[in-house]
């Protein structure tokens, strides 16, 4: 049996689209989905700026089609509106083989939890929503919905989430765990996070600028990405659409401080050289990097640094995307990852809006325009809390 | 797939450090919550980095070492760790500062430690091991999927050692919040007496319990893992006694052949029914054992019935405490860990003596 895992169904919601094609549109046209706090309820709504989807709680319940008298989170509801269009796309069928489910997320039903958790401790008001704040909750009422029921699972390792959910699901589906898996992310935005990052003083009030020198730190974001993966001869045997082949993953860890990157970036770059040798290729054969690029002093210079390290002067051409969805974190490696397989489907890079001066310690340029290009291999970067590098590898799928 | 135990180690509401002793001296608690016992932290973790950590890091970092000690192994190829509600004291910190202040006056301690992979990262950062890091979140899915990935780098020839934890925590808060809605005892009751307690809900407890995994079996090797499944919402107990038996059946066994099986009985009259049936059913020939009145009822209760279960075969031993119901005379030579929450999620451990 060929070991190639193919990308079979994809499903997306961020700041910048509802579906594919709305996100599609919204990156070919450089057109960011970062702007003022119109949906979430903090003190600091005239502070910051967020990536968040512009749905009510009631709007994203119809969306998703589930019983409005349920207890959901953002982050159930925009799980469940991505994974669904994946299934579709992907035209998934139960009675062909056992499908799994692995899902990512950072802080669970934190987006509820919050406005309720005075009532939690003190009456019984909202008691429904107790049990949807631990961070299996989304993936259980995702997997409710689709009806699957052969394997689910959650991780969550802080912002490379949903690049390890996609790269466990490959691996379900290699050790024969499962024939097909929607594996990605999701995040509902809270007080919690934005707090969070706050105290870390690495918000940045306006528009973030990775790779830009005048770089002032990240914007949150919200949103959910599924991707569909299974065994090439599968997806030939029914006839469907293949975007891409999973050619590559790694994991790696830093190992130097809890929320801050080495130096160097040890652990950027053995998350991306261990990727590239999982799928036996070498730097030079990688054509675009979108990279985990947050905008915050410290990612920038370092992740920099880690592909200077590999790359040497044959720096492919790369470009962080978070500039038009925020960051995601649960979701933000496989909404990268849908990105990178735009990109790889349809030649296309897009550009590091907002970018305008090197860093200089680096002196490295993201691209800054749309760039039309024959693509084979690109490789995605995500890095989280705890050291916790990723990287994916996607390539054009080749028939064979 | 498989994987030999070669080190394990363990905190818990129980006495597990001293090697001498395997639960024959018991603790009993009367207050509904069974609380780790916790180690002298200094003989384990640098006064200055433990400063820094908190509870459930010091738990997770001590009984990692212990088991790495136990193994002789420096470096993991995999750290791997399963925890179904992460940092509970940490995120209700920053949560409840953040909602008395009205979001403001907060310090970024307690939520950079508030990411379920804390552990996990911490262990790494003090071993200064850039090696694969994962962590599941899954309610009673979390240990098992920790589990079943351990295995599958094994299996994948990814790694020769495997560091794999299981880890939860019980805080006050969460205590009381998850009793009023029934998860937890109202009452009172005394851990020891919690089978066949009529009242609603679990005794509320945690646990930490690491090991080192391989594939390859040394002299200190205390069993080996032969299989490890879950299942999500079965429709009815035939198809929990279906998926069990099918699950025994690959790995070449059946219920009958199985020496003694352990249930995750939790006091709660509704769902331990599911462990009274299937005793009737398909375990009626088997010795049963139980363990949550050890170390209460959390997610990642399975990681300390793993602990005991391989302490068992390795010692030809079923310590007394854990006996339900005695069918076979002769010392286990196999062992099933089967445990579900609420009908929800369902999970198994096959284990055998090497």
């Amino acid at each position: 049996m060929s070991s190639k895992i193919v990308v079979t169904g994809l499903g997306i919601i961020t700041a910048i689209g509802n579906n594919i094609e709305e996100s599609y549109h919204s990156l070919v046209n450089q057109k960011s989905g970062i702007g003022p706090i119109s949906i979430l309820q903090t003190i600091h709504k005239d502070n910051f700026v967020l990536g968040e989807v512009k749905k009510s709680q009631d709007e994203l319940i119809e969306m998703a089609e589930v019983d409005p008298q349920e207890p959901w989170t953002r982050t159930a509801l925009f799980g469940i509106i991505a994974a669904k269009q994946a299934f579709n796309d992907a035209g998934l069928d139960k009675s062909k083989g056992k499908i799994g489910l692995v899902s990512a997320t950072t802080v669970g039903g934190m987006d509820r939890s919050e406005l309720h958790y005075t009532s939690f401790v003190h009456d019984a008001v909202f008691n429904a929503f107790i049990d949807t704040h631990h961070a299996g909750d989304s993936t259980e009422k995702i997997a409710d919905q689709l009806k699957i029921k052969d394997y689910l699972t959650t991780i969550s390792t802080a912002c490379s989430s949903s690049l390890n959910s996609i790269m466990f699901g490959a691996r379900l589906i290699k050790n024969g765990i499962v024939d097909k898996v929607i594996a990605g992310g999701t995040d509902g935005l809270s007080k919690f996070t934005l707090n969070g990052f706050n105290t870390l003083m690495i918000l940045d009030k306006d528009q973030c600028r990775p790779f830009d020198a005048s770089r002032r730190g990240l914007n949150l974001g919200e949103g959910a990405a599924y991707i569909v993966l299974e065994r090439e001869e599968n997806a030939k045997a029914e006839g469907k659409k293949i975007y891409a082949t999973l050619s590559g993953y790694a994991n790696a860890n830093d190992a130097f401080h809890q929320t801050a990157s080495s130096e160097e970036g040890d652990g950027p770059f053995l998350a991306m050289k261990n990727a590239l040798d999982k799928g036996k290729l070498s730097p030079e054969d990688i054509d675009y990097i979108n990279v985990h690029g947050t905008g915050t002093d410290n990612n920038d210079l370092t992740e920099g640094r880690a592909m200077i390290r590999l790359f040497g002067d044959k720096l492919p051409a790369f470009s962080s995307t978070k500039a038009y969805t925020g960051h995601t974190l649960g979701a933000a490696g496989s909404v990268e990852s849908i990105i990178s397989i735009l990109s790889l489907q349809n030649n296309t890079m897009f550009p590091n809006i907002n970018f305008k001066e090197v860093i200089n310690e680096i002196g490295i340029k993201p691209i800054s325009k749309v760039e039309k290009k024959e693509l084979q291999h690109v490789l995605t970067n995500s890095f989280g809390f705890g050291g916790n590098d990723s990287s994916l590898l996607f390539s054009k799928y080749v028939g064979s | 797939m498989k994987a030999y135990i070669n080190g394990l180690g363990a905190v818990a509401p129980q006495e597990t450090l001293d090697k001498d002793h395997f639960l024959d001296q018991v603790e009993s608690y009367n207050e509904n919550r069974l609380q780790i016992i916790q180690p002298n932290y200094r003989e384990y973790i640098n006064p200055k980095v433990l400063r820094r950590m908190s509870k459930i890091v010091r738990l997770g970092v001590v009984s990692a070492k212990i088991a790495m000690e136990d193994a002789g192994l420096d470096q993991p190829d995999a750290i791997i760790t399963g925890t179904g509600m992460g940092c509970q004291v940490d995120t209700e910190k920053f949560l409840n500062a953040m909602l008395e202040n009205n979001e403001t006056l907060l310090t970024p301690t307690a939520f950079i430690q508030s990411t379920h992979n804390t552990m996990g990262a911490q262990i790494a950062l003090m071993l200064g091991n850039n090696n694969y890091n994962f962590t599941y979140v899954h309610r009673t899915f979390s240990f098992e999927s920790a589990l079943l990935d351990s295995m599958m780098m094994l299996a994948e020839n990814e790694a020769s050692n495997v560091l794999l934890g299981g880890i939860d925590e019980i805080t006050e808060e969460s205590w009381l919040i998850k009793t009023r809605i029934g998860y937890f005892k109202f009452d009172s009751i005394n851990s020891l007496n919690l089978l066949g307690d009529k009242q609603t809900g679990a005794l509320a407890g945690e646990s930490s319990a690491f090991f080192v995994l391989s594939n390859k079996k040394t002299d200190n090797t205390y069993a080996e893992i032969t299989g490890t499944s879950t299942f999500y919402k079965p429709e009815s107990i035939e198809e929990t006694q279906e998926r069990i038996s099918n699950f025994l059946s690959v790995n070449k066994l059946s219920p009958d052949s199985l020496d003694l099986v352990i249930l995750g009985y939790n006091g709660d009259p509704e769902y331990d029914q599911l462990y009274q049936n299937l005793e009737e059913t398909i375990f009626n020939l088997c010795s049963v054992a139980y363990y949550k009145h050890l170390c209460g009822e959390h997610d990642t209760a399975s990681a300390f019935a793993l602990w005991i279960a391989a302490k068992a075969l390795k010692s030809n031993t079923i310590p007394e405490i854990i006996v339900k119901e005695k069918k076979k005379q002769n010392s286990p030579k196999n062992i099933l860990i089967y445990n579900q929450f609420r009908n929800i999620n369902h999970s198994l451990i096959l284990l055998r003596q090497v």
